[in-house]
Parts: C-alpha cells; sequence; structure tokens
C-alpha cells in the first residue's frame, strides 16, 4: 500500500499559543481512492488541516508527506508536481476570480503553466471536455465574466479546473457551503463523480455531517484539534460511538419529520472549569459520561469494532489503534460494516 | 377580531434601481396565528428577508413598499406614521437578526443594551426594575443574569446571539422574526438556540417567523412552511404535508435535493440556475426550470390556489384540479 499523503504527529500552534492542531496522523492511500471526510465545528481545525495538506502551512511538529516526501522540503521540480497533482476547492465561489477577467482565464492559465496542451485547439477541447463532466455547458460559460454566472456555475467551474490536471488528490474544503441549497446537491455530485468515475481520491472538509455521510467512505471526526472517531462513514454516522460524535449526530437537524431533533443533554461547561488545565480529554467538561480518568490523560483511540475508532475511556476495553495507524481503517477495499437493511 | 395576530396581503417591495425595477416580493400574501411557527425558506436572492424587512418597514432605499398591506391585529402597519412604527418595532414585532456577532454595540454592556431597548420603546419604570427586568430576560434565554455586565467580545458566539434574542424578547412582542438566526452557529450550538427560542416563543405565546434555507431546521422546528422563489410566494401548507406531498415542482425538486439518511451517494439537484429578478421569465417564474412546464406556464403568471384549508399553491398544474 502506497501512502499518497500522510499527515505524521501533526501539531500546529498558532502565534498567541491557539493549538489548532494536536498531534493529528492519518493517511490517504493511492491504491484505494475513497472520500474521506474531515468533519468538526468552527475551531476544530479542520481547515488549518486542509491547509497543510496543501502545503500552505507549515507545521509546528511533525511531518506533512505527499507520496513519501515532506511537502515543504521538495525540490522545484517536485513542487511543481506536487501543485499539479494536488488540488484545491475552496468555500467561497467568488474570492477565487479576478473580476477582471473572464472565466476562461482560470482554465487556460493552468494549462499554460503546465504545459498540458500542444495547441490552442487541442487546449480548448480539454477546457470543453472538464466544462462538460461537472455538468455545465460551455457555450453558456465560456467568454463570460465572474459576475455573469452564479455561485453554484462558478464552484462547478472551480471543480472543472481541478480535473483538468487530471489531478492525483483533492482537497475540497466547505466547497457548498455558500452555494443554494439547489445547487448543492449538483456539485457534491461532481466531486462525487470525480472521484467515482476517475479514481481521484478526495479530502472532503466540513462542518455539515449530512453532506459529508452522503459523499464520503470514511470520516474523521475533530474536536478542538484531536480526533475524536474516525472510521467508515456509515457506522460513525448511525452508530457514533464517541459522546462528542452522539451529541453532534443527535443535533443534526435532518430533513425527515420521523426523526426526533435533539434527545441528548447538553452541557454548558462551568467558566470556572474550564478554565483549569486540563491534560485529559478535551470534551470533557461537556461529556455526559466523564469519569476521573477522563481529565488525567488523554484518552488513546480505542477501537470497539472493525469499522471505527473512539478516543474515549468508555471503550477502554477493546484494543487501542496507534494513532499513526488510523490511515489503515480508510482502506475502501475492505468495507467491514454492513448497513443495517 | 380576526384568528390571526399577523396578515400579509399581497405585499409588494420593489427596489428601483438604475438598472430597472426589481420587484424583491411580489405579491406575497400569509397568515400567522397566535404562538404558531412559521418557517419562510427560499435561495439567496428569493425575497424571504425583503418580506420580512417590508413587514417591519425597514426596507433601506431604493427600495420601498410598493403596495399590499401588513395588519397587526387588524392594524395595517403599511398605514401608520413612522413613529407609530418604532414603538411597534421591538415592543410587538421584533426581529432576531441574522449574524449575532456584528449586531450588538460592542462598547455598551449587554444589560445596558437590552435596557436601551426598554428605554426606547417608552418603558416608564425605575432603573432597578428595568435591570431586575434585563436579568429575567437574559435567564428567559438561558443566560447567567451575570453576563449582562459583560461586553459583547467576552461572550462566544452562542451566547451573543442568545443575548441578540434576550433583547428581542424583553417586551414580550407578539411576533418575533427570526432571520437565519443560527446560520452562524455550530450545530450543538443551534440546537441549543432553536429549543431557547421555542421554549419562549410556548411561554410567552407569541408567533414566530423563521427565515432560512436550512430544511433539516425547518421540518425540525416549525409548523407551516412557506416556499418562495424568485421574489413569489409559490407554496404554504403544514410542514408534514409539503414534506411528505409536495404539490408545486420547486417544492419537490427541493425537498428530493435533500440529502437523505436511506439514500446515500443518490443527488437530485435542480437543473438550471435562479433567474435574475431584473430579467424574470414571462408567466412563472420556475417555468424555465420546471420539468413538468406546459405552453400556458410561460404564458400566464400562476394565480395561487387553495387547497385545502391550510395549503395555497401557485401553479397551473392544479388550476382545474381538486
Amino acid at each position: 500500500m502506497a501512502k499518497l499523503l500522510e499527515l505524521r504527529n501533526v501539531t500546529k500552534i498558532f502565534k498567541g499559543g491557539t493549538v489548532a492542531l494536536d498531534d493529528v496522523s492519518f493517511s490517504i492511500e493511492s491504491d484505494s481512492p475513497g472520500i474521506v471526510a474531515i468533519a468538526g465545528e468552527s475551531g476544530s481545525g479542520k481547515t488549518t488541516l486542509g491547509m497543510m495538506a496543501l502545503g500552505f502551512l507549515e507545521p509546528t511538529q511533525g511531518e506533512v508527506l505527499y507520496k513519501g516526501k515532506n511537502v515543504h522540503n521538495l525540490s522545484n521540480k517536485e513542487r511543481v508536481a506536487f501543485r499539479k497533482e494536488v488540488q484545491a476547492v475552496f468555500q467561497d465561489p467568488f474570492a477565487v476570480y479576478n473580476p477582471f477577467y473572464k472565466v476562461d482565464h482560470i482554465l487556460e492559465v493552468p494549462i499554460q503553466k503546465f504545459k498540458l496542451a500542444t495547441s490552442k485547439a487541442v487546449a480548448k477541447a480539454m477546457i470543453e471536455e472538464a466544462l462538460v463532466t461537472v455538468g455545465l455547458r460551455p457555450q453558456e460559460i465560456l467568454g463570460r465574466y465572474p459576475h455573469q454566472l452564479s455561485g453554484g456555475q462558478r464552484q462547478r467551474l472551480v471543480v472543472a479546473r481541478a480535473m483538468l490536471l487530471k489531478p492525483q488528490l483533492l482537497i475540497a474544503d466547505e466547497p457548498v457551503s455558500m452555494v443554494d441549497a439547489s445547487l448543492r446537491a449538483t456539485i457534491l455530485e461532481s466531486l462525487y463523480t470525480l472521484n467515482r468515475e476517475f479514481g481521484i481520491p478526495i479530502l472532503y472538509i466540513t462542518h455539515d455531517l449530512t453532506t459529508a455521510y452522503h459523499i464520503s467512505d470514511h470520516i474523521i471526526i475533530l474536536y478542538r484539534g484531536s480526533i475524536m472517531e474516525a472510521g467508515e462513514v456509515d457506522p460513525v454516522i448511525k452508530n457514533p460511538q464517541h459522546p462528542y460524535t452522539q451529541l453532534l449526530i443527535d443535533s443534526i437537524p435532518w430533513p425527515d419529520l420521523q426523526r426526533r431533533w435533539g434527545e441528548k443533554e447538553i452541557i454548558i461547561p462551568d467558566g470556572a472549569k474550564a478554565a483549569e488545565p486540563n491534560r485529559g480529554c478535551k470534551f470533557a467538561d461537556r461529556c455526559l459520561h466523564v469519569m476521573p480518568i477522563c481529565r488525567e490523560s488523554p484518552p488513546p483511540l480505542f477501537q470497539p469494532n472493525q469499522a471505527q475508532i473512539a478516543a474515549c475511556y468508555l471503550y477502554d476495553s477493546a484494543p487501542t489503534l496507534a494513532k499513526e495507524e488510523v490511515g489503515t481503517l480508510f482502506s475502501s477495499k475492505n468495507l467491514a460494516y454492513s448497513s443495517p437493511g | 377580531m380576526s384568528d390571526y395576530v399577523l396578515q400579509v396581503k399581497d405585499l409588494d417591495v420593489h427596489y428601483f434601481t438604475d438598472a430597472g425595477i426589481i420587484e424583491a416580493a411580489n405579491k406575497v400574501s400569509f397568515n400567522l396565528r397566535p404562538g404558531e411557527r412559521l418557517g419562510l425558506v427560499g435561495e439567496s436572492g428569493s425575497g424571504k428577508s425583503t418580506t420580512a424587512l417590508g413587514i417591519l418597514r425597514m426596507i433601506k432605499s431604493p427600495g420601498r413598499i410598493a403596495g399590499g398591506e401588513v395588519l397587526l391585529d387588524g392594524i395595517d402597519l403599511t398605514k401608520i406614521s413612522e413613529e407609530e412604527m418604532r414603538l411597534v418595532r421591538g415592543s410587538q414585532v421584533s426581529m432576531v437578526p441574522q449574524g449575532a456577532m456584528n449586531s450588538l454595540n460592542p462598547v455598551l454592556r449587554i444589560n445596558d443594551q437590552i435596557m436601551d431597548a426598554m428605554i426606547d420603546h417608552g418603558l416608564n419604570i425605575s432603573k432597578a426594575e428595568m435591570r431586575e427586568r434585563a436579568a429575567k430576560a437574559l435567564q428567559a434565554v438561558e443566560l447567567d443574569p451575570r453576563i449582562g455586565e459583560m461586553y459583547p467580545h467576552e461572550l462566544s458566539g452562542g451566547m451573543k446571539q442568545r443575548a441578540c434574542i434576550a433583547i428581542s424578547i424583553v417586551m414580550s412582542p407578539k411576533v418575533i422574526i427570526a432571520d437565519e438566526p443560527t446560520s452562524a452557529l455550530d450545530v450543538i450550538t443551534q440546537r441549543q438556540v432553536m429549543q431557547t427560542i421555542g421554549n419562549l416563543q410556548e411561554r410567552m405565546g407569541s408567533a414566530v417567523i423563521l427565515i432560512g434555507h436550512d430544511m433539516g431546521l425547518m421540518a425540525q422546528f416549525v409548523d407551516r412552511l412557506a416556499v418562495m422563489y424568485a421574489g413569489r410566494l409559490v407554496e404554504i401548507g403544514t410542514v408534514k404535508h409539503m414534506f411528505t406531498d409536495p404539490l408545486h415542482p420547486y417544492t419537490r425538486l427541493l425537498i428530493e435535493s435533500l440529502p437523505r439518511l436511506d439514500a446515500k451517494g443518490e443527488f437530485h439537484g435542480i437543473p438550471g440556475i435562479t433567474p435574475s429578478l431584473l430579467e424574470l421569465p414571462p408567466g412563472c417564474v420556475f417555468n424555465t426550470r420546471c420539468p413538468q412546464a406546459m405552453e400556458l406556464c410561460s404564458q400566464r403568471i400562476p394565480r395561487i390556489l387553495n387547497k385545502g384549508s391550510e395549503r395555497q399553491v401557485a401553479c397551473h398544474l392544479y388550476e382545474n384540479g381538486v
């Protein structure tokens, strides 16, 4: 198994002492191209993780490896390859465009920079093909300015741009959170198609567990910079093990009248207690099942079943999984969980 | 007296821009019972926030209310003086704004901001009584009254949002309009804030209009749902009817596009794009994206049809039906 992207004990501490990511390890394998979701609320470190995977931020400790090489120590040639092979889709479909250029620009630049086409005609054919893949009609898109397109079209255009480069990894940070509900499904479908038809692994970063459930194969739940739970997406969403994940899933307002919203009690942490240094589990102050040990040392990753792990002492009778081994859960070839019904 | 606390009748809000007249809300009509929870959903630009601002007469130039009535207990708010309207806002119809972080004054303590609302609405009581009432308002939104002595930057996002709710309920309004009150919050805080609004509303007997685009939140919170598209209200009905038997093709597609637990990996996006409000298609505003469009749809604007006592739909498919 070749590791395409690996985060090895990555910690990121920002100026002022904010710990955005706290000793996180996982990997994405190139021979099992699935969609891995990184889910968490604001402040969980999910975007920091994405920025580090893209090499835009350097970890304070640990390393980010692409095909076994540290992304901050690449030779010039390797860096160009990395930039071509790892593509990104960001949250804001407005900010990525220069309003003075026609939208064709963001498709033409990568073709020139990476010398993808031998002639103008070839370049045009490539652009049209990429647009069609994401469900856009080239004649409706090309030659227009960004303000003439809707948010959904602009976001799909960014996906098309990523497509053009035939990437080996796509990192999508909240790609649908600024897009209207009626268009979300279409963009998610483009991403899903990229993965299923072209075998491109995707790191899908989101706060929205309903879309994460919908398109991903595996999921990592982050809370204040640490992995709380990870595994196959079906059991994590349908049968969450960690009390944090349980509270999170219970708080999602599903568009389903049969489902009751929010049956679990929410504990608002006492301000005084939160000020005490806590060497243990970060969720302890809000946890319904808190035990003395939870405040003493951080829980290791217990593996209560084949398909999922939870950093929680409730499962201390289960075997543990070393942090560095989290990636082994994401091999989509052997899904251990079979959905009931 | 009618059974309704609020009646919106054929409300038109138009923006008079250099590029032309934008009909941001076009003949919007709905009724609200005391204590009822109504959801108003639509994409950005559909006119849901415009409708709310129209009710409160807070439309800014170049926009204005171009027609229709807003009856609060039978009194037409579009006809009263600006001074009278100012007293209605906050005390009878209040608004929980979107994005709590920006709507609080950063240099005033929370208590002063709550008391401002009372003073501004002509409440003639002593400072001590006001303080007591502010403390009660904070308790009502499940905040410690001590928070009243703090400044906004000392509070978390969820606390700030609840402080905003405290300000908007301190005068016990009959109608609370909540415009995407939780869009900037994570799901756990969202649930807390929505439960706070729900509990309060039940205790005070106020009606709530919840504006947003999160159909999940609507399914879990409201009694009735109104769907807007390109400035028009296309369907309204009980949340159960709207989710199980949507009539308007747009409502149906919107419901089908939602991610469901039992249909993983299936995507049903709505094809096409929302028309520009400056270049609305003739006839039904949805006809360019509608899979069931007929010739008539691009010729005539559909009337609003009553389909049962709680149900209205604006679609030619139902013109000759039951």
